[in-house]
């Protein structure tokens, strides 16, 4: 009866133990590898909705039955899939049960002697043997310096052998590239657990002022306390962008050459300093990075009503589409009864043709245009904020056109005015401002990543150019008195081709005495 | 002079670099050609697939706890014939071979030398670029390599994929000198994509060892028709080759992935954003990883371990040709 209850029990504690065994064997450490690299290869060829959300909505529209059901798979998600954890994380279980069983064999060899000679050196794969001058417990004295010059531990088990080893580091260094992994691991899964980021665009003149109402996006991570941000601010006092003019190179022309951004950081105590930001040359504030990793325009447009009075006037950043900063945005009025909204593109470099409609030609501002259409009626349907740069024109109308059109078209050069129909006033472009598109981050874990990195990488430099050798040593006197036989024999872990060059050398270095 | 004629003159060196490894390649071939034992010349063959057979020296040390783990080997006859009992016809062939590829090695380097100065810069700013700099280390690899060993049955192997890159660069992936891109202007464009395209080179030394390793292994199993291949190392010492050129590769390719993620940091605010280029050099890693584990892994077999790395190659290849081109990412200099 008791047998019956207790049984299973075991089976239980025995199929547990089977399992961890396969878990944490080395062919099962290769199969996961080898998952993992395949498992990986997705997130290249499907959008990533963390990389680029709109790309990723649009393929699952485009392909209507395999969109949703990939999407519910997670693979618009690869890296934050739960088959992906899986395979890592048993990765990692598989490491940690491999590597610590290790450390404890690795700490005990190194601290005990290396083993006695075997009985027959000449079926070690290497072997020499010779004869030399002097007396055998000389000979093994000579040899003893000579193999503790070449970094090798020696010990003798007896009177007529030594046994010697070295390379232990080779050990070290396979156990501290494995360990370092799981570092690499901790430090980023803290970056993701504490790290934030935000992005913010900023107008030239204007002032972000480090608190979450400033940002346009803010993703904390699960542990961050998004109230608690440095109290510090940035002016953008101006921002430089150069484009590639020369139009020789294929293909190059327009590209970006340069941009950089001037500002005027000021610390949570009040001290002011200027400060430039540009590609690869981000601005360390202390509690998080701020990088420059957009720009466009912001043209400053000012709206008066029926009388004459300014109801609007800012620098509004259009968002730039293509390579040539065609940018879309929207102005929106809601001091005028009923409320204004113009929406429309930006164009630094503008044509309007009658296929592809308002667009640039080139990044820079050769020819601002603000091509614009209106509309009035109520900006914020149900009172729930909207994306800036697009207007929602649900319950909005179009102004008609003058000439009979049933749509208002507005085209504006820096310094014009147009005066809007029906006594509704104008709508004035003052000229264009750029703005810097910062992103503002933080990942504490960053520093415990590059460190492990680093450290995995030493490991793995010593774990591949050490190499474990045995060297062992036996003496026996030779016919003639006062001469010794001395046999080397030398075992290397892997094939190491360079032990026979090894006993050479053990043996040259007594050549003196033969 | 102008940058124009700096062009040119790249342009002309690289040209002509391909035009002397052909005939390298060509003398390469024809040294294995003339290598080829004749008809009756297969006295010493069962001998040596004897030592092949031996018993597993794979084993030894494998258990460095007992020191009696050594097992007898006999030790192997050289395989390759010295230089000296070579045919006089291969031996020339061969010496004509070297010749070309150091001079061949010479064209590229002053096609690359010409290019950065026409373009004021490290001449690593996109896929003509990387392709170029990546042949001349792929040669001066070699080159570095034979010095100290015989390597001249490697030579077409190397030579060979040389030309094929080289060939596609400066046809399909030509691109006319220009400025980087502001992310691109970092010394870390330097450090990362110099110490990529060595890791490259080697590897794909390494992939032409295991390629033969695989062909040897075959042949040593007793099939196909006698050929050159007699003449090579025999299947157990190119494995060993084989394995060391990835242990000098495998250590670079993550120093680069390291170095990629600090540049990443800076010019894109995050250090690892899984874009394309950044997914295919993770699994470029983990693969060849998995090689270096499979090798050491009891019970897989060597050819096995060597697939994995060929597979590894492949994957490189894909990051190279692919993903430059036809993925969509930030790391978009391909220069198309
Ligand atoms: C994150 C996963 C892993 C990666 C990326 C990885 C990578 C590597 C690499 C590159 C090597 C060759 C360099 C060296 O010898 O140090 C290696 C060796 C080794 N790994 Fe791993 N490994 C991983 C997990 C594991 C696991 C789970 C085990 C245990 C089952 C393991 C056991 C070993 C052993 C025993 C060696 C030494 C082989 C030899 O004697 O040469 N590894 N590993």
């Amino acid at each position: 009866m008791t047998d019956a209850v207790v049984q299973p029990r075991l089976g239980a504690v025995g199929w547990v133990r089977y399992a961890w065994r396969q878990l944490t064997s080395m062919r099962t450490a290769l199969f996961l590898l080898l998952l993992l690299a395949v498992a990986a290869v997705p997130g290249s060829t499907f959008p990533q909705r963390s990389i680029d959300a709109a790309r990723t909505a649009q393929w699952i529209t485009d392909h209507q039955t395999a969109g949703p059901l990939l999407d519910r798979l997670g693979f618009f998600e690869v890296y934050a899939s739960p088959w992906f954890a899986a395979i890592y994380l048993l990765l990692f279980v598989s490491l940690i049960g491999c590597v610590v069983p290790r450390t404890r064999i690795h700490w005990h060899q190194m601290r005990t002697r290396p083993p006695r000679a075997p009985r027959r050196l000449e079926r070690l794969a290497a072997h020499r043997e010779t004869e030399v001058d002097g007396a055998p417990d000389e000979v093994l004295d000579r040899l003893r310096a000579t193999l503790q010059r070449r970094r090798y531990r020696v010990h003798a088990h007896d009177d007529s052998t030594l046994s010697a080893e070295k390379g232990y580091l080779k050990e070290s260094g396979n156990l501290v590239f494995h360990l370092a992994l799981i570092g690499v691991l901790v430090g980023v899964a803290w970056g993701h657990l504490l790290g934030w980021k935000g992005d913010v665009i900023l107008p030239v003149g204007q002032t972000f002022a480090n608190t979450l109402i400033r940002y346009d996006t803010f993703s904390p991570g699960p542990w961050v306390d998004p109230t608690d941000l440095d109290p510090y601010t940035i002016r953008l006092d101006a921002m430089d962008v150069e484009f590639e003019r020369d139009d020789t190179g294929r293909g190059q022309f327009g590209m970006p050459r340069d941009f950089r951004a001037t500002t005027t950081f000021t610390d949570g105590d009040g001290r002011a300093q200027e400060r430039e930001i540009a590609v690869n040359h981000p601005l360390e504030t202390g509690h998080g990075t701020v990088f420059l990793l957009g720009n466009g325009y912001a043209p400053h447009v000012t709206v008066r009503d029926g009388d004459g009075t300014v109801v609007y006037t800012d620098a509004t950043p259009f968002l730039p589409e293509d390579d040539n900063y065609t940018s879309v945005g929207a102005v929106k009025v809601p001091g005028t009864d009923p409320a204004l909204g113009f929406a429309g593109f930006f164009l630094p470099t503008g044509v309007i043709d009658d296929e592809r409609g308002p667009h640039s030609v080139f990044p820079d501002t050769v020819d601002p245009q603000l091509a614009l259409t209106a509309f009035e009626g109520t900006l914020f349907p149900d009172g729930s904020p909207r994306s800036v740069y697009t207007l929602d024109t649900e319950e909005m109308t179009p102004l008609p056109g003058g000439d009979g059109a049933d749509q208002l078209r507005i085209l504006l050069r820096p310094g014009q005015t147009f005066e809007l129909p029906g006594g509704r006033g104008s709508i004035t472009f003052d000229g264009v401002e750029r703005f810097a598109g910062l992103s503002i981050r933080t990942d504490p874990g960053k520093t415990l990543t590059l460190g492990s990195a680093l450290l995995a990488l030493g490991g793995l430099v010593l774990s591949l150019v050490v190499r474990r050798r045995r060297v062992f040593v036996r003496v026996r006197p030779a016919d003639t008195a006062g001469r010794t036989v001395v046999s080397v024999g030398g075992l290397a872990k892997d094939d190491d081709e360079g032990m026979d060059d090894e006993i050479a050398a053990v043996l040259t270095a007594d050549e003196g005495h033969r | 002079m102008t940058d124009t004629t700096l062009a040119q003159l790249s342009n002309l060196a690289v040209y002509s670099a391909m035009a002397v490894l052909t005939l390298a390649m060509t003398a390469y071939a024809l040294y294995l050609a003339r290598l080829a034992p004749a008809r009756d010349a297969t006295v010493e063959a069962p001998e040596r697939e004897l030592v092949a057979a031996g018993p597993g020296a794979d084993t030894v040390g494998s258990d460095a706890g007992t020191p009696d783990a050594g097992t007898p080997q006999a030790p192997a006859p050289p395989r390759a014939p010295a230089r000296e009992d070579e045919p006089v016809g291969a031996r020339k062939a061969a010496g004509v071979g070297w010749t070309l590829t150091l001079l061949g090695t010479l064209l590229v380097v002053a096609g690359v030398a010409l290019r950065a100065a026409e373009v004021h810069r490290w001449p690593l700013g996109n896929m003509y670029e990387f392709a170029l700099v990546g042949s001349m280390f792929t040669l001066l690899a070699y080159v570095g390599w034979a010095l100290r060993r015989d390597l001249r049955w490697l030579g077409l192997f190397v030579v060979g994929p040389v030309l094929l890159v080289l060939g596609a660069a400066i046809t399909v992936w030509y691109t006319d000198a220009s400025e980087l891109m502001p992310s691109l202007r970092s010394v870390w464009l330097a450090i990362h994509v110099t110490v990529a395209t060595m890791s490259v080179a080697v590897f794909t030394i390494g992939a032409a060892l295991g390629g033969l390793y695989l062909v040897q292994q075959r042949m040593e199993g007793g099939g196909g028709p006698r050929s050159f291949m007699a003449r090579l190392p025999e299947a157990r010492a190119l494995e060993r080759l084989a394995y060391a050129a990835h242990v000098v590769a495998f250590p670079m390719w993550t120093f680069t992935v390291i170095a990629g993620a600090i540049w990443a940091r800076q010019a894109w605010g995050s250090y690892w954003n899984w874009d394309p280029k950044e997914v295919w050099s993770f699994v470029i890693w983990v693969v060849y990883a998995a090689y270096l584990h499979a090798r050491a892994t009891t019970g897989w077999s060597r050819s096995n371990a060597v697939w994995i790395a060929l597979g590894g190659f492949a994957c490189i290849i894909v990051n190279f040709a692919v993903v430059n081109v036809y993925f969509v990412g930030q790391h978009s200099y391909s220069g198309l």
